[in-house]
């Protein structure tokens, strides 16, 4: 069994509250130990010894909203090439997205993702299954059979559920099987053609405004009947200050909510869309910079337990077009922690914090392994220099599509080394 | 077409919208303008300012007055015109713009026109082709050369538009027509005012630098100029305004509402107008109305614009 020691790492583990100079023992697949207690514990003779003065271990980022174009668009990603990008991002798990063609909504597709997976991929794959068939909104999938399957949650992906009905029986049905309902929120009639965030710098474009109630109508609802069913809700992707006030009414009801946001909507906002730059197409739409301001806010407070790339691999073909025609979405597994990190070098949120929401929030939340660097828990961790500025670039892209928000822009944080169940997959 | 070195050199490559303009690009392509109308006037219509270069209209939209004003703009200079029909093209079997920019960009022009249904269409294109573009309307996003062609209209009639109170009626929201033309009273000067239902008026307007108003009366009181706009047919009955008729009766121009803007006030519009919907043919036809005139002023813009980018005094070759 081979051994690696992290000698004189800055180790920073949400699970334990720890943020620490120690070292990190990996023996196999797992991690034998991790702290300040650890600096001077032996090792044999044969492990490999790394000097991490200076750098940070952090448990691997669990993505909890990852878009893949496997099966169907395996132009814009494959499983494994989501898994080679996520690797040199930090990233140990995918929560994969069930808006693949076919769509995720029956056992057989799960198992494949899952043998695909195993067979391509370099980190850990959990596919997230349909809430409705085909993601019409209508029919029920088998929440029970695909949860035995692997499904980790269910979610209609970009889909919302327009149904009230179809949406308390998903969270009453759920309820039985453990499954968490995750749901994007944007009211299809109120959002109508618009293709951004309404304000007056979509006016002066002349673009489509979406107002912030399409997200917050929805979610009302949503959260409503969260508190009706008792059901495990997950508000997947919020991004106004309007929704993170619903979130935290329904939390402080004491009903079963959580929340997350995409890391563009705490990076960016609507005037970096510049002139119809369809790379800042997104859902939902960058917002006002109050909004984000207030997302941050929300990230602090617990209103948000986890911060998502929302990765969306999208090809030439869907995005060389004018600003309305243009698909939606942009990649993210390759420069979430970079992005991520801003909020930690600006002083707005703890490391801890921060890798909690990325790692540790994430496992807690879906069930899943890894998050933690607890002694005994499997080894998934990254090695990062908090500090080495990058400048992100599309030739360093490894994600088979390039639609970055981040192109040229300068990022402070970069990882070098992740290790996945003991194995590295990534090194700088 | 006239002794171009008597005026400064245009700065642009592009005409995409109104907002990359300085009010002395504007005055200047007015200034142009006017000596454009002169050759129109002319029983020789034809000069040599152009010649030998190409000009491409390519009509996502179909449009027969901006087209055959442009089209008719570059023959005046001595341009070989061509019209791509993207009803009967490639464009009908699914080739994206930039696919048909870059082919036609193959074909060597010195200038395109793009009229497309999309909000940034003609920003896109420019990036990608050699030549210089001409938005002819993009969206509800910019109509540069109706803005350019209503204050040549205005200034002709009336003198400097500054000081001058215009009032934009109707389909805000929705108008690539109101944005230019906000943009370009303000710069020059004027005060804008805009009257239309909530529902048709853009998110955040009160900051775009007009004066917002439900009211005909209001609106027209003292103006020197009301511009009327277009509603679009699937936009009425229901959907943004309950009916014709009660658009008609609370936003169409009739001589009543008429009253109460300045004796003489211009009535200009777009055009193609519905009669009877944001205007009364009474008034469209009237003494006040400009519409005739704004057409003509169309071509002459036109000329100016085409005549401005392709000045020889700029690099003659500009890069492929």
């Amino acid at each position: 069994m081979s051994t690696t020691v992290f000698s004189r790492a800055r180790i920073i583990d949400p699970s334990r509250g720890i943020d620490q100079v120690g070292t990190v023992i990996v023996e196999g697949r797992k991690i034998v130990a991790a702290g300040k207690s650890a600096l001077n514990q032996g090792a044999p003779q044969d492990a490999t010894v790394i000097d991490c003065a200076g750098k940070a271990i952090i448990p691997g980022l669990i993505d909890a909203r990852v878009f893949i174009g496997e099966p169907g668009g395996e132009h814009r990603e494959t499983i494994a090439s989501a898994s080679l990008a996520a690797a040199a991002g930090g990233v140990t798990s995918i929560v994969m997205m069930p808006d693949t063609d076919p769509v995720i909504d029956n056992v057989a597709l799960v198992e494949f993702v899952l043998r695909t997976a195993k067979d391509t991929a370099i980190v850990n794959i959990f596919p997230a299954a349909a809430i409705t068939k085909g993601l019409e909104g209508r029919e029920m999938t088998e929440f029970g059979l695909l949860r035995e399957a692997g499904a980790v949650a269910f979610t209609d992906g970009r889909h919302t559920i327009s149904s009230a009905l179809v949406m308390r029986r998903a969270l009453t049905y759920a309820r039985d099987f453990g499954g968490v309902i995750a749901h994007e929120t944007q009211d299809a009639d109120l959002a109508s053609s618009g293709v951004m965030n309404e304000g007056l710098y979509a006016s002066w474009l002349g673009l489509a405004g979406i107002p912030r109630e399409a997200e917050s109508i929805p979610l009302e609802r949503d959260l409503a009947l969260a508190r009706l069913t008792g059901g495990a809700y997950h508000a997947a992707k919020i991004s106004t200050a309007m929704a993170a006030n619903a979130v935290t009414r329904a939390k402080a009801d004491g009903a079963n909510v959580t929340a997350g946001v995409s890391i563009h909507n705490l990076s960016l906002n609507e005037n970096d869309v510049g002139e119809y730059r369809t790379f800042f197409r997104l859902t939902p739409p960058l917002r006002a910079e109050e909004d984000r301001l207030a997302m941050i806010e929300a990230v602090k407070d617990g209103t948000i337990d986890i911060i998502v790339s929302s990765h969306d691999p999208q090809d030439v073909d869907t995005k060389r077009l004018p600003f309305a025609d243009a698909a939606a979405g942009a990649i993210g597994l390759e420069t979430l922690l970079g992005a991520a990190l801003r909020l930690y070098h600006n002083g707005d949120v703890t490391l801890l914090r921060l890798i909690e929401t990325l790692s540790t929030a994430p496992a807690r939340l879906l069930g899943l392994p890894g998050g933690t660097l607890k002694p005994g828990a499997i080894a998934d961790l990254a090695l990062v220099d908090l500090d080495e500025p990058w400048i992100v670039s599309e030739s360093g892209i490894r994600s088979r599509s390039k639609n970055t928000c981040f192109e040229g822009a300068r990022l402070q944080g970069k990882v070098l080394q992740t290790m996945m169940a003991g194995r590295t997959v990534f090194s700088a | 077409m006239t002794d171009a070195s008597s005026l400064p050199l245009y700065p642009h490559r592009h005409l995409l919208g109104i907002r990359d303009l300085s009010p002395a690009d504007i005055e200047l392509l007015l200034d142009k303008a006017d000596r454009a109308v002169a050759i129109s006037r002319q029983s020789e219509k034809k000069t040599t300012t152009l010649r030998g270069r190409t000009q491409i209209n390519l009509f996502y939209e179909a449009s027969t007055r901006t087209q055959s004003s442009f089209e008719l703009a570059g023959k005046r200079l001595g341009a070989d015109v061509m019209n791509m029909s993207v009803a009967s093209s490639s464009v009908k079997k699914g080739e994206t713009l930039i696919d048909t920019a870059m082919t036609l960009n193959a074909m060597r022009p010195d200038i395109l026109i793009i009229r497309h249904q999309s909000a940034g269409a003609a920003a896109l294109l420019a990036q990608k082709v050699g030549c210089s573009v001409i938005n002819a309307g993009d969206g509800a996003h910019e109509h540069p050369t109706q803005a350019l062609l209503d204050a040549l209209t205005i200034r002709r009639a009336r003198g400097p538009l500054s000081k001058l109170i215009v009032a934009i009626c109707g389909d805000i929201l929705h108008s690539r027509v109101a944005r230019s033309n906000i943009m370009l009273l303000n710069a020059l000067g004027a005060q804008v005012r805009v009257v239309a239902p909530s529902t048709l008026l853009p998110a955040g307007i009160e900051k775009m630098g007009v004066v917002v108003t439900r009211s005909m009366a209001e609106g027209l009181k003292d103006a020197d100029v009301v511009m009327m706009l277009r509603l679009q047919r699937e936009r009425m009955e229901g959907a943004f305004v309950p009916s014709v008729r009660e658009y008609f009766h609370y936003f169409g121009l009739d001589a009543e509402k008429l009253k109460s803007a300045k004796d003489g006030a211009l009535v200009m519009h777009p055009g193609p107008m519905n009669r009877g919907v944001e205007i009364a043919s009474e008034i469209a036809d009237g003494p006040q109305s400009v519409i005739q005139e704004q057409v003509e002023m169309g071509v002459a813009v036109r000329m100016a614009v085409m005549e401005a980018l392709l000045d020889p005094r700029r690099n003659r070759e500009v890069a492929r």
